[in-house]
């Protein structure tokens, strides 16, 4: 093995100097009295190395040995990840807890697999068969997906199949095929293979533009600022504004296979509420608990900064192993600004020329190679899988200007800017409905939308002009624009997260209700005078309302449905009136 | 033996550059000058050049002063012995008491498994309404006080610490005012509660390297207490202090500063200090209340802006009030369903009809016509303002839902509340005539 020595500790950065080579980014391991401290290798100059060390560095002296491990930072793949908690560098921590106790002692490290565990193999390819990088051989049961062991990414050109298990019952690093090259020499496929964090997953034949509505059942984010399948998008916001509980509501309802909870550099109470909440909520659509198809990645914001970084990495491996399985994967990153940080630190024991507000040059495109690593794939065979992609923001000051936001605005496809304004006046969501937009199509009719948006902006220019002159020095039509404004806001935007039935609604509930919606805003309204006005919205509202929380196509829906037929013919008998 | 260095090659600001071999990172020294011994903690090793911070400040440094290495990080005495004693930031006693080194502890240890966390489902009570009833503090919260300087802060932190029903409560002031620590340490004595606090007290005049240490002081002691099954309250008064100081040693050390001159770490160091609020699967837990004084009551300042981050909420000092905008406990919602079945309802009615106080005092002095309804908003701010806002305001929860219906009643009819008939029907006070 290859070795160094300390010369040089400052923060969780080591300086080591070497004497054979060393390979930029490999892993190596600081001996420190009787600990190996985990560290990854980030820059390399004459005969020195500067490591960033992923655990407490108190303790390390000069002359401490370092031994090279020669591989690149890399995570487990195999059967087993579902369901899964891991910290940035993949370590179970359920595990770590029962191995060491309340707290995570540094130089600790386990095994993120369970390599005991048996798994029901059965074989989809017989000797003979010629594969390639990331077909499959065989397929193992976990949860509620048939698990792709495929043959590692990696690996150029064809293949044939020399040998397969018989199905049966296997751990997971059981050679269960074996293959030669066109050179005839031969290989070995396991149920688990490893992967680099840092390198793209690219065994497809094509990627794809996404432009499938990916469902979210928060109706603000279907019908005005859609998500697609294989897109990206953000959630900035200041604090206080509700980032968590939306990408919360984002993991339980979102219409993909497989959730995974990017954790990163936030509070260790969220993350527990998720593993206290997810064994407990049914997902609907099958019937198993949401943690059946959730892996959550998380290094809060106590635990060490370098594996903060690694985090993201760590997550974005995990989605693309189960997109190459046909699946769907929507990766929420919480919060990439601390990620952002994570890397200015380093830069800054690194002693680089800091770009704006201390950030690294090369900040940009790190945050665009992330995201890029979303999208949706087309594989050999013709199936596609996909990788959505949210990443929450936490902008200094609330400040939208600052560089991470605006680095990450120019890369993804969606923007839902969370405001501060809308939080204090408790509209949930607190997507700003007029500030946010998408590049992707929604599934409820697009010009329809567009309209509800240009009302909502009507409206909200009304209401800011009537702060200056009063009611009394608005018009009638106008009130009422304004009125519809808020109509719009109060009774589809807004979505109860407490209301059972109102926290999620359906694609084709969602189209229903619109329809309704985009009928009162298109009425003609003439009422006497503003109360009267006021009186008719504050009433339709209430039914509306009562109607969101009432289950999609249940007798008290219909009844309401007629309800609101009367009130709305009622505003038309108004118009005759005042006529 | 341990080797003496006597070669001090550098001193810029509090931290002075020697070489030595064999040094470990962050282990601790001692240094003899001509005014006396003082501890320094190693955090830069370049070669044989080690770099240490000093604890009671550079001044009076001679370059031939006798560097001498501890083997040892900075600990903490760790026993019963601790409750009703007052040390420095690094430890000293600063009472007359003997000093202590039985069962030395480091601080600043290692983060908690989030897996050993457990979701927080119990209340701390502090019998002030603003809190109790509208943003409730809940055990293993971590909160700050955000407000300016001038503002009643520290009187409020002292209270809460009286009242608050905990087992063991750690105060830490960091550039503490001596008149504030006076204070501190008489009200708790008068309070009988000096006998289940400890104090790790820095003081304005104290050099700054101190004040780093006091938060992780405090940490390792409260960490020790839970893990025995006790329910601590740690206090910090000022964070702002704290980061300041960060501020001042990362200058030194020629770090490239991020945002006004603060380290670019502040988040991850700030973190590391709230982080350790936890409510312990199978023992204690540890809340943590802090005060980060605003400059200039700019709340994006870098200061207040990474502490919102971090913590669970934060209350808004003004005026002597708690603000009841802007202030929030993240947490409520997994305690107030469970006090009483009102609660949720005043807590979101009343403020959504002060709310409308404001905007009515707002169109008021715009000179727009008051309407009936206007009239008794105005009424009941004032009453609001007046019984259940002011500090002085000391009530149990209970107490202070029961005087919540009184004032809605004695401004309004029940149906204008809004309010669901089923707790009218419970709670409407009978005797209380709307005026």
């Amino acid at each position: 093995m290859r070795t160094g020595r300390v010369v040089g500790v400052n923060g969780n950065m080591v300086a080591v100097e070497f004497t054979e080579k060393v390979k930029q980014n490999e892993v190596a391991y600081v001996v420190c009295d009787q600990e190996k401290l985990k560290a990854e290798v980030i820059r390399v100059k004459g005969n020195s190395a500067d490591l960033q060390v992923f655990e407490d560095t108190a303790g390390i002296k000069v002359g401490n040995k370092v031994e090279f491990s020669d591989e690149l930072l890399s995570v487990e793949l195999g059967p087993g990840l579902l369901g899964k908690i891991f910290d940035g560098l993949q370590n179970p921590l359920p595990q770590l807890a029962e191995e060491y106790g309340f707290f995570l002692k540094r130089g600790k490290y386990m095994k993120p697999l369970d390599e005991e565990k048996l798994w029901e193999f059965t074989a989809t390819v017989k000797v003979g068969s010629k594969v390639r990088a990331g077909d499959t051989v065989g397929t193992v049961p976990e949860n509620l997906f048939d698990h792709k062991i495929m043959v590692p990414f990696n690996w150029e050109g064809d293949f044939e199949v020399v040998d397969i298990v018989d199905n049966g019952q296997y751990a997971i690093d059981k050679v269960v095929a074996k293959v030669k090259d066109e050179a005839g020499k031969k290989y070995d496929i396991k149920m688990v293979q490893t992967w680099p964090v840092k390198v793209p997953i690219k065994a497809y034949a094509e990627k794809l533009k996404p432009k499938e509505p990916l469902v979210t059942k928060i109706r603000l984010i279907d019908t005005i600022c859609p998500v697609a399948v294989g897109g990206t998008f953000c959630t900035p916001g200041p604090f206080g504004a509700g980032k968590t509980v939306l990408q919360h509501l984002l993991s339980r309802h979102a219409e993909v296979d497989v959730v995974i909870v990017a954790a990163c550099g936030e509070r260790a109470g969220e993350v527990v509420e998720i593993l206290e909440e997810f064994p407990e909520l049914i997902d609907p659509k099958t019937g198993k608990t949401l943690m059946e198809r959730t892996i959550i990645i998380c290094n809060t914001s106590s635990m060490p900064v370098a594996a903060r970084e690694s985090s993201v990495y760590t997550g974005v491996t995990l989605a693309e192993y189960y997109r190459q399985m046909g699946l769907n994967v929507l990766l929420l990153a919480d919060s990439t600004s601390r990620w952002a940080q994570a890397m200015r630190e380093m830069s800054g024991r690194l002693e680089e020329i800091p770009g704006e507000e201390a950030f690294p040059a090369y900040l940009e495109s790190r945050i665009a190679s992330f995201y890029e690593r979303a999208g949706l794939v087309k594989f050999r065979d013709g199936s596609t899988g996909s990788i959505t992609i949210g990443g929450a923001v936490s902008p200094a000051g609330g400040n939208f200007e600052e560089p991470v936001t605006q680095a990450t605005l120019k890369v993804v496809g969606g923007f839902l800017g969370l405001s501060q304004a809308r939080a204090n006046a408790r509209r949930y969501p607190t997507i700003d409905p007029l500030d946010s937009w998408s590049k992707y199509p929604s599934f409820v009719d697009n010009d329809k939308a567009a309209k509800s948006v240009a009302m909502l902006r009507k409206g909200n220019s009304v209401g800011q002009m009537m702060k200056v002159v009063g009611e009394e020095g608005t018009s009638n039509d106008e009130f009422i624009e304004y009125l519809k404004g808020e109509f719009f806001d109060a009774v589809y935007l807004q979505q109860n997260a407490f209301d059972k039935t109102d926290e999620a609604t359906p694609a084709e509930r969602q189209i229903y209700v619109f329809d309704f919606i985009i009928e009162i805003l298109d009425q003609k309204f003439k009422f006497q005078n503003k109360d009267r006005a006021r009186r008719y919205f504050q009433e339709l509202t209430q039914l509306f309302k009562n109607w969101n929380s009432q289950e999609f196509k249940s007798g008290e829906f219909n009844d309401t449905v007629a309800a609101l037929r009367k009130k709305m013919a009622e505003g038309k008998a108004e118009e005759l009136q005042a006529a | 033996m341990q080797k003496v260095y006597s070669q001090i090659i550098q001193i810029a600001g509090d931290v002075i550059t020697v070489e030595a071999e064999d040094i470990a990172y962050k282990e601790l020294a001692e240094i003899k000058t001509s005014l006396g011994t003082s501890l320094a903690q190693v955090i830069r090793l370049d070669g044989k050049k080690v770099s240490l911070q000093v604890l009671d400040g550079s001044r009076g440094i001679s370059t031939n002063d006798k560097v001498r290495f501890l083997k040892r990080q900075i600990q903490v005495s760790y026993s019963a012995d601790l409750l009703g004693r007052i040390f420095t930031g690094s430890g000293e006693p600063r009472d007359k008491g003997p000093a202590l080194s039985d069962n030395m502890i480091d601080i600043g240890g290692p983060s908690v498994n989030p897996a050993k966390r457990v979701v927080p489902k119990n209340m701390i009570r502090t019998g002030i309404p603003m809190i109790d009833v509208f943003n409730t503090l809940v055990e293993s919260q971590k909160l700050p006080i955000f407000s300016v300087a001038g503002e009643p802060y520290n009187e409020l932190l002292a209270r809460i610490a009286m009242q608050a029903e905990v087992d063991a409560i750690i105060l830490g002031g960091m550039g503490l005012k001596y008149d504030d620590y006076i204070s501190f340490r008489d009200t708790l004595e008068a309070q009988g509660s000096l006998s289940r606090s400890v104090m790790f007290i820095h003081t304005a005049s104290d050099p700054t390297v101190e004040c780093l240490l006091v938060p992780d002081m405090c940490l390792a002691v409260a960490e020790q207490f839970a893990l025995e099954g006790k329910r601590v309250l740690v206090l910090l008064t000022d964070m702002t202090n704290f980061s300041d100081a960060l501020k001042e040693i990362a200058i030194t050390m020629e770090q490239i500063p991020s945002n006004r001159g603060y380290p670019g770490d502040l988040y991850s160091q700030l973190a590391a200090r709230y982080e350790k609020a936890v409510d312990f699967d199978g023992a204690g837990s540890i809340t943590i209340l802090g005060v980060t004084s605003m400059p200039g009551d700019d709340v994006t300042h870098p200061i207040p802006d990474n502490t919102g981050y971090i913590t669970e909420g934060q209350f808004y000092l003004r005026g002597g009030r708690i603000e009841p905008f802007g202030s929030l406990s993240r947490l409520k919602q997994q305690v107030n369903s469970k006090t009483r079945d009102d609660h949720r309802a005043i807590m979101d009615r009343m403020i959504q009809l002060f709310a409308d106080y404001r905007e009515v005092l707002e169109k008021r002095s715009m000179g727009f016509q008051m309407s009936s309804w206007d009239e008794k908003l105005l009424k009941y701010g004032v009453q609001f303002e007046h019984r259940l806002m002011d500090l002085s305001v000391n009530i149990p929860l209970e107490e202070a839902l029961d005087l919540g219906w009184t004032i809605l009643a004695e401004c309004f009819e029940p149906a204008e509340t809004g309010m669901n008939q089923k707790l009218i029907d419970k709670f409407w006070p009978e005797t209380a005539a709307a005026k």
